[in-house]
């Protein structure tokens, strides 16, 4: 067992950011980052098109909350909108007095792009790889930290409770197939997404789910489970994500006639430069929605790889395209052949982001004692119902830091240390481990057949578009799956890098989130931002203006309870893109 | 083009194996596929005991660097169809230490990364908190190409001086240390230079350029290298010189 003041789960934007605060506001504090992956392999490294904060003379903070309230289909807290609107710049200016490469004007303030759903050009950029700069300037300035210890690609498996307070973690060292508790005053969760519940996700390998499933499993509760976000331009085959930002620099979206057919879906009217919050610039939820009438019309074009629209680029030129967006003529020379300087690009929605996770407070605190989360794994929640392309990088640095602060002060006054208790669950833990995963292989069933079973449920059950039958029916999938998981093999007996060990882990950690997803959305009677109820067509604020908040119940099932929604300036209206 | 390809993967298993072993699978062959989509049809429907790492799948997380056929390479940026009819060698990556299968130990790089201070060294003032330090398109030109490392050690696994004189930096982390001496923000240059301008340093690396072709990123190692010991060269020259000449 080793022990810190603070431990971190996860080392990518958030868990750096939380980290670099927590021994910024208190020297003394030793912090530890627990991560299954390198820092710098984190997925925070995929995100390419920008981050926004208001820096430009003609924008106001206002600007950019009712841009995010209306974004989020008003599910959002607007106290938590407040305080990220205001508290973005000056994180974006931090970043970039600690060398991140941001593009630049030619007299050297930085650049600032447009970006879908915002009214003005407030988004911050580095080319088309902000998320990968933002990651490595992170990574970089905390190595200089001495008071940061890291346990790079240890999985927890884990969180330590006692008497409703969280003291830590449970981790294997990969390396070794060490299994050990790592503890702490306070814990926080910074372990991303879950975009891995689904087959075709622009989320890397890792993103399933796991710091979810730790505070569900621990008794804290999931919020807005439901809110899955599609983005409307991935590559067929390898769901790489082609960014906003090359419709931001003026790209088109074609249907196979050549028509730019969001025009046919109340957002806006074509013209040939773009458009602030119109057409291609619209809202994430809405031009995905867009793409499915599209192909219900039979306007789309088949492939192997399912039914495309097409992205074009091409009257934006070589010059645009090699300083704005060279990563996107990159990855499609490499992963599609073709040059979209002169080609058009293939592109349909992607699973990309969960607006849902961990339920917390503008602070980052859950309901746990002890536990807070920030970044994708939390819900705070400024993204409601669909989130705005480049809210998600500022929010992992302004939420980072603030459950940073919060955990350090809790480590700092809260000075309980673990008991006989917690030692008593490690050894558990470890027991689990080793006699019930390492020790099966008298299985039938291969972990990665369940896993493949799992992602099809899921895009067919909990897709862009859902009813009550195809929820029903997932969730009873869901539940069958989980006896067979109960079941399956893990082929794989060694201690040393054990990846099938881990493979099944989170399997058993994105079954728990899949059945939360299913069971908030069923019981979700409304359409609303990127959850669309084909039974329930519009949005009714009269049941459903509130939070979904999930807990795992006795019976080991999710059980849904409502939350009202913060409102402080902007009272719901009509969402209005392009007129 | 035929529809299965072979691949040869190394298999090591410290538990059980004295050395490491090549293990053939028969994979589909198709146009899309990079090898890492080979390797993940081995470990979903042939044999859950390969271990290797993986994440993002499109060239930049850097997990994935393996030998293919000789060459260090992302395996999720090298295509099997370039490879038919096969075999395909994969192997994990030359000189480092092999966990397990094709997973090798990056300590060694870990450990020497934070030695050049790969941050942004602030001597005057740290900065006003509401405004950027200024820096022109052209001055960030100057160091952006040193920026792309994505740390995948496909630099380190080419370099023919890291193969047998271990305690050299390598390539990666010395473009890293003039990715901030070239960074017009920056003033750490002069406490990077006792770390840089020593024989693990740059006056280990006798240029044979290998790090920059293998570079998936466009960065260039090399450059960096050979741009420093010019300037290595002449600051050691300028400290001979009296104190008003320098």
């Amino acid at each position: 067992m080793t022990s810190h003041d603070v431990v971190v789960v996860g080392g990518g934007g958030a868990g750096l950011r939380a980290a670099i605060a927590i021994v910024q506001a208190d020297p003394r504090l030793n912090v530890a980052i627990v991560s299954k992956v390198y820092p710098m392999r984190s997925h925070t490294v995929s995100a390419e098109g920008g981050a926004a904060a208001v820096i430009a003379a003609d924008d106001s903070l206002d600007e950019h909350a009712y841009d995010t309230v209306s974004g989020s289909d008003w599910l959002c807290d607007q106290d938590a909108v407040e305080a990220f609107v205001a508290e973005a710049p000056g994180e974006l200016l931090q970043l970039e007095h600690w060398g991140c490469p941001w593009s630049r004007m030619p007299d050297g303030e930085v650049a600032v792009r447009a970006f879908g759903g915002m009214k003005k050009m407030r988004t911050w950029f580095a080319a088309d790889k902000t998320g990968f700069h933002l990651l490595h300037t992170l990574f970089q300035t905390s190595l200089q930290y001495e008071q940061i210890t890291r346990y790079d690609e240890w999985y927890v498996t884990r969180l330590l409770v006692d008497e409703n307070r969280v003291y830590g973690v449970v981790a294997i060292e990969l390396a070794t197939g060490r299994i050990q508790a790592v503890t702490g005053r306070a814990v926080v969760l910074c372990t991303g997404g879950c975009g891995r519940v689904f087959p075709f996700t622009t989320n890397g390998n890792i993103k399933t789910g796991d710091g979810m499933a730790l505070a569900y499993r621990a008794g804290a509760p999931l919020k807005d489970m439901e809110f899955i976000q599609y983005h409307p331009t991935g590559l067929p085959f390898t769901g790489i994500l082609i960014t906003e930002a090359a419709r931001a620099e003026g790209g088109w979206l074609l249907n196979k006639d050549g028509y730019r057919y969001l025009q046919d879906y109340d957002l806006g009217t074509p013209s040939p430069t773009p458009v602030l919050r119109s057409m291609e610039l619209g809202p994430r939820d809405r031009v995905s929605q867009a793409f499915v009438h599209e192909q219900e019309k039979g306007r789309t074009v088949d492939t192997p790889y399912g039914p495309v629209v097409y992205l074009d680029l091409r009257h934006l030129g070589a010059k645009v395209i090699d300083t704005k967006l060279p990563f996107v003529r990159e990855l499609c020379l490499q992963y599609e052949r073709i040059d979209p300087v002169h080609e058009l690009i293939p592109v349909r929605p992607v699973q990309h982001y969960m607006m849902g996770g961990v339920h917390t407070d503008i602070d980052g605190a859950t309901g746990l004692p002890g536990l807070y989360a920030a970044g994708e794994v939390a819900c705070v929640s400024i993204n409601g119902a669909n989130r705005l392309g480049s809210n998600s990088l500022p929010e992992l640095l302004v939420f980072g830091r603030r459950a940073g602060i919060a955990a350090a002060e809790f480590a700092a006054t809260g000075n309980t240390d673990p008991g006989p208790a917690v030692r008593a669950q490690a050894a558990d833990e470890r027991r689990r481990l080793e006699r019930d995963l390492l020790a099966r292989r008298d299985g039938r069933e291969r972990i990665a057949d369940i896993r493949t079973e799992m992602q099809h449920t899921m895009e067919g059950s909990a897709g862009i578009y859902r009813d009550a039958a195809s929820l029903v029916k997932g969730a009873d999938k869901l539940r069958e799956l989980r006896e067979r998981f109960g079941k399956a093999t893990v082929e794989d007996a060694s201690r040393t890098f054990n990846t099938e060990l881990v493979a099944a882990l989170e399997l058993e950690f994105m079954l728990d989130v899949a059945e939360t997803m299913v069971a908030c959305a069923l019981c979700r009677q409304e359409s609303r931002g990127a959850h669309q109820r084909t039974d329930f067509r519009g949005r009714d604020d009269e049941r459903f203006l509130t939070h979904s908040l999930v807990f795992l119940d006795r019976a080991g099932s999710p059980r849904v309870e409502y939350l009202p929604v913060t409102i402080t300036r902007w009272p719901p209206a009509e969402r209005v893109y392009g007129r | 083009m035929p529809d299965t390809i072979t691949l040869q993967v190394a298999r090591y298993r410290p538990d059980t194996d004295a050395a490491p072993t090549m293990q053939e699978y028969v994979v589909p062959l198709r146009q899309e596929w990079a090898v890492l989509d080979g390797l993940n049809y081995i470990k979903d429907q042939l044999d859950g005991t390969l271990s290797f790492r993986w994440s993002c799948r499109m060239g930049i997380c850097g997990s994935c660097g393996m030998t293919v056929d000789g060459d260090p390479a992302l395996t999720c940026g090298t295509f099997l169809a370039d490879y038919a009819p096969g075999p395909v060698r994969v192997e994990p990556l030359a000189n480092f230490p092999v966990i397990r299968d094709l997973v090798v130990g990056i300590d060694d790089f870990m450990r020497k990364l934070p030695k050049v201070k790969p941050w942004l060294v602030r001597e005057d003032e740290p900065g006003v908190a509401d405004v950027e330090f200024l820096q022109t398109p052209p001055q960030l030109d100057e160091y952006q190409q040193y920026s792309m490392c994505i740390n995948c050690m496909l630099c380190y696994a080419a370099c023919p001086v890291y193969a047998i004189e271990p305690d050299f930096l390598g390539p990666a982390a010395i473009a890293l240390a003039q990715r901030y001496n070239l960074d017009s923000r920056d003033q750490g240059a002069h406490q990077r230079m006792d770390v840089l301008a020593t024989a693990e340093g740059v006056w280990a690396c006798t240029y044979v350029g290998e790090c920059t072709s293998a570079c998936p990123k466009g960065v260039d190692p090399a450059g960096a290298i050979q741009r420093y010991k010019l300037t290595a060269a002449t600051r050691t020259l300028r400290s001979f010189l009296p104190r008003g000449e320098r």
